[in-house]
């Protein structure tokens, strides 16, 4: 649905010039949702911007659904993408409503209509209706206003939807409900999402893909499983295992997480303690996949003190509670739903 | 203040040519100068010549402007009426370009994003937001043209001025003051009007921007 081929970008500045994006090549399918993390400054942003044409690639191409995006008008082409912008971006002069139904006023929706959608999207994303949809933005706290700008960009309801950075001003609890929100709408109507985050769980949580960026470069493109299984050098090492965000799960162990072993351990699997923490076991992986790599293998064994592998955790369960635990420390475990696997007790 | 009261009908008349002049010159700025501001910003290059331009007008002594004019203006109001739009582009022009350079690049953003066109970001978005400071511009210009206006009379235009040169031939006072107290309160007025004016259009505009 959405290529980019050997994208890179400059931008001229004073001395040499800044490469902001460097010789990418990502391909999102049709109901799919990528994220893009990296460092701030690894080039997530400008990378998201090509895409609706709001920078312009110095080398490379972009397709989406096939065609140059050089080649399509721009104004149709973004009417036709949902676009969360990472400053929030209201328009301080339009009521919360009349922001969110921007889209649909520039695509001649009547006035009653686009007014039935504000509401209905408004509700969607937590702040009702009938209390936010005549405010202006300079009334609603920052992560409220992120919420409109999510509400905005689906109001709509374009194929594909570019989110940069739409929770980070979002409290954690409310978060975690967009965050299932998002990964409703996303199994239900499948958008295609390019989201970018510097929040390691909250990529675990929602991505199919995860390209971590650093630089201006791709250092991997992969699945959370096959990141936590095949980390491709010891940044991404780094950069899953030392996020704040993840300092929760030192206090889980794999004991906890261990689902009954499916038989013996088969010779040369990966075995590791039971009482080593989500997070230890994390960077043992990471240590593991950087020198050796886990091959083919979907998880690995969990021992007893004695050393007998007493219990399994595939790679995928695991890099769903990475996701999960961090998000939903607040939540209850019952509700977990779908999509990554379950929640750890 | 005798004069004021002996001669209401003939002070009136003068107030009313004198208002019709600034009210004239100032349209005439703000159709010439929140275009010229919107040009510059859309083509940086222009921002020094025209600035420069407009501020350099802007210094040159009224009456010594006039003498400029009269050769191809003539003795009249078209002379007062090119003089005070001269003088009030640099104000509306200035804050033309500060009002648009003002709005935060994120929100321009969004308007690219959301995908409007050249044309929909500015009436939509730009103008709406940059209209306070367009709106500080044009009173500021149009107090100090109620005042360069009372200079008209020097070159045979009615106006408040004509009290003030009458005054100061007879050696009247009283015609002088007069004079002078009208235009100080018309400056007054038209300061406090735009103001008000200001708060309205801008509800207003949020209002019917918004929804359309
Ligand atoms: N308009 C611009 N002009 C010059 N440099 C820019 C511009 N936009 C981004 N950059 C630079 O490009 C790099 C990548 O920025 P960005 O894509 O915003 O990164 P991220 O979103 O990952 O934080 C940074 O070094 C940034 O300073
Ligand atoms: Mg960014």
């Amino acid at each position: 649905m959405i290529a980019l081929e050997h994208v890179s970008k400059a931008f001229p500045g004073r001395g040499p010039e800044v490469r902001a994006v460097d010789d990418v090549s990502i391909a999102v399918g049709a109901g799919e949702l990528v994220v893009l993390i990296g460092p701030s400054g690894s080039g997530k942003t400008t990378t998201m911007r090509m895409i609706n044409r709001l920078e312009t690639p110095t080398e490379g191409r972009i397709t989406v659904n096939g065609r140059d995006v050089r080649d399509l008008n721009e104004v149709d082409l973004r009417r036709g993408i949902g676009y969360v912008i990472q400053q929030g971006g209201l328009f301080p002069h339009f009521t919360v409503a009349d922001n969110v139904a921007v889209v649909p006023r520039l695509l001649g929706w009547s006035r009653q209509k686009r007014r039935a959608r504000a509401h209905e999207l408004l509700a969607l994303v937590g702040l009702p209706p009938e209390r936010f949809a005549d405010r202006y933005p300079r009334q609603l706290s920052g992560g409220q206003q992120q919420r409109v700008g999510v509400a905005r960009a689906l109001a709509a309801d374009p194929p594909i939807v570019l989110m940069d950075e739409p929770f980070g001003a979002v409290d954690p609890i409310t978060r975690k409900g967009l965050q299932k929100e998002l990964r409703r709408i996303q199994a239900e109507v499948q958008k295609t999402i390019v989201f970018v985050t510097h929040d390691i769980a909250e990529a675990f949580l929602l991505g199919d893909r995860i390209v971590l960026m650093a630089d201006g470069r791709v250092v991997q493109d992969a699945t959370p499983a096959d990141l936590l299984r095949n980390p491709a050098d010891p940044f991404v090492t780094a950069f899953i295992g030392e996020d704040r965000g993840l300092r929760g799960l030192q206090f889980t162990t794999l004991e906890e997480l261990a689902e009954p072993a499916p038989g013996a351990a088969t010779p040369g699997a990966m075995v590791l303690s039971g009482a080593l923490s989500i997070l230890d076991a994390g960077r043992e992986l990471g240590r593991h996949g950087a020198n050796g790599r886990h091959g083919t293998a979907n998880g690995f064994w969990v021992a007893d003190a004695g050393g007998n592998p007493t219990g399994y955790v595939s790679f995928q369960r695991f890099a769903a509670t990475l996701g999960e635990t961090v998000g939903a420390s607040d939540a209850d475990p019952g509700s977990a739903d779908g999509g990554h696997g379950g929640v750890p007790a | 203040m005798e004069y004021l009261r002996e001669h209401p009908d003939r002070v009136w008349e003068l107030t009313v040519e004198h208002v019709q002049v600034v009210a004239v010159s100032v349209g005439i700025a703000i159709l010439l100068g929140v275009p010229l501001g919107i040009l510059v910003t859309r083509w940086r290059r222009l921002e020094g010549p025209v600035i420069g331009a407009a501020g350099m007008l802007y210094t040159v002594p009224s009456l010594a402007l006039f003498g400029i004019l009269i050769p191809y203006t003539g003795l009249g109001r078209d002379t007062v009426i090119v003089a005070l739009v001269l003088y009030s582009l640099l104000a509306i022009v200035r804050n033309t370009v500060a009002g648009l350079d003002g709005i935060l690049p994120a929100t321009l953003d969004a308007a690219r994003g959301v995908g409007m066109g050249g044309g929909q970001r500015l009436v939509m978005v730009e103008l709406p937001l940059a209209l306070p400071v367009i709106l500080a511009g044009i009173r500021l210009a149009t107090v100090a043209a109620v005042g360069i206006a009372t200079i008209a009379a020097a070159v045979g235009v009615d106006g408040l001025g004509r009290l003030i040169f009458d005054g100061m031939r007879r050696l009247d006072t009283d015609r002088i003051v007069a004079g002078a107290l009208v235009a100080s309160v018309l400056a007054l007025a038209a300061d406090w009007g735009l103001a008000r004016l200001g708060d309205l259009l801008r509800r207003d505009l949020r209002r019917s921007v918004g929804r359309g």
